[in-house]
């Protein structure tokens, strides 16, 4: 199993191709607010962009650990996989997650997570995003 | 917007702070974009009254497949031309797109005046305007670092914002929009600052399920691998624009030293190769394109003894270098790019800037004006006293820079050296002496730029010239940019938006077109902005060209006026035929 990770993003061009079709394939949204992957500038487009993406937390998953319902189920790679049915919505998860990499869904009352699948990798123009086989 | 049939405009009135939200169902058989912005200008302008007229309206608008797909990723503007007095039409990148859409606006029309300097913030449906005094009178650059600190929505927010060349009503005064891209040409900052509209912020946070996802990704996933596994889109990416300098110097076609010679022998040492190795230091892109073609050149300036340097990074293209490096005879990379800062910060257009720059050099030289106007020895290649010059115009520090501030074309007529003022109907040219197809092509383009219609490409590719095919060319460029226009996507795509790609994209959104409906809209579009250049009193048999264009060479020689003439005449036959069609 691979995770997600943003390895490059000084090569970043901010496209957004990632949000784009994150929301489309995994939430068929077209909404980039329903990207499960953020791009942010810091200090504006004269600054870098920033790449928050799940970190794919193995050990510690302060994500899972604060989720009252065990809807958060770990992944063997890192990270963690989102069980719908057993979510209540409370968004500790969002809180918890000390890269903000969580975002809530607001329509459904969900959160978004990460489930390392690398579609936003395979439509980075400039390999700012991978998926990576961790060693384990 | 995608799969929806009724338009949503909105409406803001600045005298009185109105503000209404409009579900139009009359207009989408103008598909959005140029053709809504035309219907919506047609509306809404006063012919009658002077273009910065308190009552006359700026209108923006997007696509109904913006920000959806690779490369549809402008927003549109129109508005009477403060700079021409005729159809003013400007087009920006950045995220201004995206953003309009998430806010979930097809199109915004403002018009009054505010009673004090302001600024509208939209955020969805919630629209506010707010107080902008304290940052009335900021630098272009500067105004964005505060309105960015000012709220959260970082990496999704639009700002558009006017310097101090917007507020003095330099008739081609521009818009910055997201740092990086403008509406550049034809004054929309002129418009901005005589409403007292410093700057405009939208966000919103719309979501859209997909209909047919599948579909929509099949055509999605196609597009974007002609963008970035085939070479279609590499020119632009690579070298980007400024690969041109080099080439149109080599044919002879680069105005240079206001055109009074085509060629430039510093044209080496500011090409595109010159800027890459030298100053290139990264390159960004507008939300929703891979390509990226927006390049960021950096130089360093000493501003003390000790070693004290600042750096300063600004984005750089073809046009640029033409405007504020060879047609004022500037050779060094890094004195370019001084200029575009000045322009960037006080908000002026690049091209327009340098074209009266450099008509005010030429004037000086003449003796028809004197360094008592000037109140800078002008001399082609002294970039220090055109950084100067670009402050005393953006600030129209005498009456000579307030009369250069009303364009190149109105101070000709007031000092003299009209043959040499490089305007086509008002507005400052664009960097290409190509030959007949650009110079008609320039004189007959609904906003007189090289982007209408692409003469300077007829020119290029013709082998052997024949007036009736490059006029035909001319005219079919023009429709067909009308349709491309209205999706608002980015021109440099406009080959990978062929017909068929249009149809499918539009189809997986939920618009079930032929292409015979788009031969229509872009016929329709075309004739409603035909009309509206009627309506503003232009005829582009009256248009009076300068003879600087018919002295100097072109890359095919010298040209003759009465060919242009010709040219002209057959192209008004064309627009009277297509006003005739029924459509």
């Amino acid at each position: 199993m691979r995770v997600l990770r943003a390895v490059e993003m000084n090569r970043c061009i901010g496209c957004l191709s990632c949000m784009i079709t994150c929301a489309a394939v995994n939430q068929q949204d077209h909404s980039i607010l329903k990207s499960a992957i953020r791009i942010k500038t810091s200090g504006g487009l004269t600054g870098k962009f920033i790449g928050i993406v799940c970190q794919g937390c193995k050990d510690d998953v302060p994500c899972a650990e604060v989720c009252p319902s065990g809807a958060l189920v770990r992944r063997q790679a890192g990270g963690v996989l989102l069980d719908k049915d057993k979510c209540v919505g409370c968004e500790r998860c969002v809180t918890a997650c000390t890269v903000d990499a969580i975002h809530f869904d607001t329509d459904i009352k969900k959160p978004i997570v990460c489930k390392h699948c690398g579609v936003c990798a395979r439509f980075c123009p400039h390999g700012c995003l991978q998926l990576i086989e961790e060693v384990q | 917007m995608f799969y929806e049939k009724t338009t949503k405009v909105l409406y803001i009135d600045l005298s009185t702070s109105k503000i209404e939200i409009k579900q139009r169902t009359d207009l989408s058989e103008f598909l959005g974009g140029v053709g809504l912005a035309s219907k919506l200008l047609e509306e809404t302008m006063r012919p009658e009254l002077p273009p910065l007229a308190s009552e006359q309206p700026m209108i923006l608008a997007i696509g109904a497949i913006s920000g959806i797909y690779p490369l549809i990723t402008k927003t549109v503007a129109m508005f009477i031309s403060p700079l021409t007095g005729e159809l003013g039409e400007s087009y920006a990148g950045g995220r201004l797109a995206l953003a309009l859409s998430m806010a979930g606006f097809d199109a915004v029309v403002i018009h009054g005046k505010a009673p004090r300097p302001s600024y509208i913030a939209i955020d969805g449906g919630n629209v506010t305007i707010k107080d902008a005094r304290p940052i009335w009178g900021m630098d272009s650059d500067v105004v964005g670092q505060f309105l960015r600190d000012s709220g959260e929505a970082s990496g999704k927010r639009s700002i558009l914002r006017i310097g101090p060349a917007g507020e003095k009503m330099v008739k081609f005064a521009s818009v910055c929009v997201d740092t990086y891209r403008h509406f550049g040409r034809l004054g929309l900052g002129a418009l901005m600052g005589s409403k007292l509209l410093k700057a405009i912020i939208v966000t919103g946070d719309k979501t859209t399920k997909i209909k047919d996802f599948k579909d929509y990704f099949k055509t999605y996933q196609s597009i974007f691998k002609a963008v970035t596994d085939t070479d279609l889109m590499s020119k632009y990416h690579d070298l980007g624009t400024t690969i041109n300098v080099k080439v149109i110097n080599a044919l002879g076609a680069l105005p240079t030293k206001n055109l009074t010679v085509n060629r430039f022998e510093g044209a080496d040492q500011i090409s595109g190769e010159a800027f890459g190795e030298k100053n290139l230091v990264r390159k960004i892109a507008c939300t929703g394109c891979p390509v990226g073609c927006i390049h960021i050149g950096q130089f360093r300036r000493k501003f003390d003894e000790g070693y004290d340097y600042e750096s300063v990074s600004v984005a750089y293209d073809y046009e640029l270098i033409y405007s504020l490096g060879t047609l004022l005879g500037i050779s060094k990379t890094d004195d370019v790019l001084q200029l575009i800062e000045a322009v960037e910060k006080t908000g002026m257009d690049a091209i327009s800037t340098g074209v009266a720059l450099a008509w005010a050099t030429e004037s000086l030289m003449q003796g028809i004006v004197t360094e008592t106007e000037t109140l800078l020895p002008l001399t082609f290649g002294d970039t220090e006293n055109y950084y100067k010059a670009i402050l005393n115009l953006a600030s129209r520090i005498n009456p000579f820079y307030q009369t250069l501030g009303e364009g190149t074309r109105f101070a000709g007529a007031a000092y003299g050296g009209e043959e040499f003022a490089l305007q086509v109907a008002g507005n400052e040219i664009p960097g290409y002496h190509t030959g007949y197809a650009n110079l008609t092509g320039l004189t007959v383009g609904a906003r007189h730029s090289h982007l209408c219609n692409a003469g300077y490409a007829v020119d290029q590719s013709i082998k052997t010239f024949d007036e009736k095919k490059a006029v035909a060319s001319l005219f079919d460029e023009e429709l067909e940019r009308c349709l491309l226009n209205s999706l608002v996507i980015c021109l440099f795509a406009r080959k990978l938006y062929n017909r068929e790609t249009v149809l499918k994209a539009l189809q997986a959104a939920g618009y079930p077109l032929t292409d015979d409906h788009l031969t229509t809209i872009a016929k329709r579009i075309y004739s409603t902005k035909l009309q509206l250049k009627e309506k503003l009193g232009f005829d582009p048999r009256k248009v009076e060209l300068p003879k600087r264009f018919f002295k100097t060479p072109s890359m095919h020689g010298p040209l003759d006026s009465s060919v242009v003439e010709r040219m002209i005449n057959h192209y008004a036959e064309k627009c009277s035929q297509l006003l005739a069609e029924k459509i």
